[in-house]
């Protein structure tokens, strides 16, 4: 007991430090991310164009969310604004949802197989390189590399392809088609994504001990047996970790349906949350209340699923970390 | 009789697992192709002259007109000097390179420190300290824009890289890296022993404790540097007066991209090429590195 205390009392004198180390970091998220978000906080709560820092109550959540016209708010333009922006809610949960199930499905067939140990992948170290891949390179030159290669034209690599070999008469519209093009969007995130998915759940699948499975294999439980009624269950928390930080990712997904467009203009079927919110208030467009009400509405959905991922993380670690710290 | 089935049930048994791994194997080889062939269209079709591309765009055999594209880009006869206008690859390489290698410098450093002082030190605010840096890990910089990009207008900041740089010394996510790294591979002994010799705080923390954290620095260097080069959306908000001198890679692509009118398929090519280039030779000299830390972040299942 007096040992403690003495303990105590030393590390009590060196508290100062504690503090010196951790000061850099929340100066400066409260600099860049604290009083950013107070201030857009307040310029949601204030009027577009002509009216930026006349405070307006909440004139434009009405707008966006209802449709509902204002003093400061026409009931046209209200009605416009929220068209446009549920509209691209739809498209940021058709696109996010596209990629994540493909996306998920692959990831669990190849982490399976990476992490099998009874029939070993060949080369398993090579395709893992080669899977992630994908993942590092920048998001603006992939939407350029799809473009080029899926554009509309016989000049563009795909559509050449597919006319050679005779399986289209006419050039397929891979850009500028709603559906087809939100699908191109699809396949390149998950073209982007699969890897780190797939090495993210050969984590959680590396962590199950070979002695269930081993146990399981002479009670005569089979392959596909196994994987349900072990791999499974024991995977929950990475795949809620995995569905939460994708979809987290998913409702700032910007680059690519931003990028994926001939014309230098984001095509408006492609036009997700954060092009929304991107394209009210960049260069010359003041629209800043709606973008900051779109943003505080976007801000408190990603803090709830952030809030998941901090019950994952504290749940699982908070025993470790404990007996680490003593 | 018994013997003999259980033998043929052995053969069965493992010419099944046989195909299994050639099934395997052969799926495993066309999803690299599907990973590897765009980029490769991309490299051949960056050596090859528009009007070849425009003949077959789809060929697997690289052409010999790479100079001629490089010299497209500085031609101010080129695409009516489009290209000579929106991309530089020289100041395109510095401004990227200055801005992601400070942001990482910085992102390490200061999250190591962060750590450091919640793991080594014991005070009033630490558990708070500890639970809001894990609360707000998941918050994205992107729902903040509208009321950063005003905040930087208001003080003078826009077309600065000030505000590209120094937010990274606050990233909730590699300092819960480093934290959970601390935890399993930092004894506080050492703390202790070194104070013992009379080392001063700060004295321990870099020349000890840094040291000893650099396995997890590279992988967090790693990580930061390439999330930053790939960064587009931040620069392309706070660098609003479109100067050339100051635009990063991803903002010269996208200009290039975003253009109209007497393009050169080549010399596009050659463009998005060129802005991969650096962050696929670091991925693929410290690919070990980075396949083995991605995972180390997530959650232990």
């Amino acid at each position: 007991m007096s040992e403690t205390r003495a303990k105590s009392r030393k590390i009590v004198s060196y508290a100062k430090y504690g503090y010196i180390f951790i000061a850099p970091f929340f100066i400066v998220y409260c600099f860049f991310m604290v009083y950013p978000l107070i201030n857009t906080f307040i310029l949601s709560f204030q009027g577009n164009d002509n009216l930026v820092g006349v405070g307006v109550g909440f004139d434009n959540y009405k707008a966006l969310l209802f449709g509902m016209g204002s003093d400061t708010i026409p009931a046209d333009n209200a009605m416009a604004a929220s068209k446009d922006y549920w509209s691209s809610w739809g498209i940021t949960l058709i696109l996010w949802a596209g990629n994540f199930v493909v996306q998920l499905a692959l990831s669990l067939l190849l982490a399976v197989w990476f992490s099998d140990t009874r029939i070993k992948l060949k080369g398993a170290g090579f395709f893992k390189v080669v899977f992630y891949l994908p993942n590092i390179i920048t998001a603006v030159s992939v939407a350029g590399m799809f473009i080029m290669l899926f554009g509309d034209t016989k000049y563009n690599v795909v559509n050449s392809v597919l006319l050679k070999m005779g399986l289209v008469g006419d050039p397929i519209k891979f850009v500028t088609n709603d559906w087809i093009a939100r699908v191109v969007v699809m396949f390149i995130q998950s073209w982007m994504w699969f890897g780190n998915t797939t090495l993210l759940l050969m984590s959680g699948i590396f962590g199950i001990d070979p002695s269930i499975y081993e146990a399981a294999s002479i009670d005569g439980s089979s392959g596909m047996h196994q994987f349900i009624n072990i791999t499974m269950p024991i995977l929950k928390p990475i795949f809620l970790y995995v569905f939460i930080t994708s979809m987290i990712g998913g409702l700032q997904m910007f680059d690519i349906p931003y990028m994926y467009n001939n014309t230098g203009t984001t095509s408006p079927f492609l036009r997700t949350q954060a092009v929304y919110i991107y394209n009210h208030f960049y260069k010359g467009a003041n629209n800043y209340g709606y973008s900051a009400a779109a943003s505080i509405i976007l801000f408190i959905i990603t803090a709830a699923l952030g809030l998941v991922i901090y019950n994952i993380n504290t749940g699982d670690g908070s025993g470790k970390k404990r007996k680490g710290s003593k | 009789m018994a013997y003999v089935n259980e033998r043929r049930e052995l053969k069965d048994y493992t010419r099944s697992i046989k195909i299994q791994q050639v099934i395997r194997f052969v799926i495993c080889i066309i999803i690299t192709i599907i990973a590897l062939l765009p980029i490769y269209f991309i490299v051949v079709n960056a050596t090859r002259a528009h009007s070849d591309i425009i003949k077959n765009p789809a060929t697997l055999i690289p052409g010999g007109n790479i100079i001629k594209n490089f010299q497209k880009l500085n031609d101010p006869n080129a695409a009516a000097g489009m290209y000579q206008l929106n991309f530089n690859l020289f100041y395109g390489y510095r401004n990227s390179l200055f801005v992601s290698g400070s942001a990482t410098i910085l992102s390490v450093l200061f999250s190591g420190a962060t750590a450091y002082g919640l793991s080594v030190y014991d005070f009033k605010f630490k558990k708070a300290a500890r639970t809001i840096i894990l609360a707000v890990m998941m918050i994205p910089t992107q729902v903040v824009s509208v009321g950063l990009l005003r905040f930087m207008m208001s003080i003078g900041l826009t077309n600065s890289y000030i505000p590209l740089i120094v937010p990274a010394i606050a990233a909730p996510a590699t300092v819960f890296f480093m934290l959970q790294y601390m935890q399993s591979s930092f004894p506080l002994e050492i703390v202790e022993a070194a104070r013992i010799d009379g080392s001063g705080e700060f004295r321990t923390f870099f020349q000890i404790a840094l040291p000893m954290l650099k396995p997890a620095f590279a992988v967090q260097a790693i990580f930061a540097f390439v999330t930053n080069w790939n960064n587009f959306y931040m620069p392309s908000i706070l660098l609003t007066n479109n100067d050339i001198k100051m635009k990063t890679m991803p903002m010269m692509v996208q200009a290039v991209l975003a253009m109209q009118k007497s393009v050169d398929n080549g010399v596009n090519y050659l463009v998005v090429m060129m802005s991969i280039l650096p962050v696929v030779i670091v991925y693929l000299c410290l690919s070990k590195f980075i396949v083995r830390g991605v995972a180390l972040g997530a959650v232990k299942g």
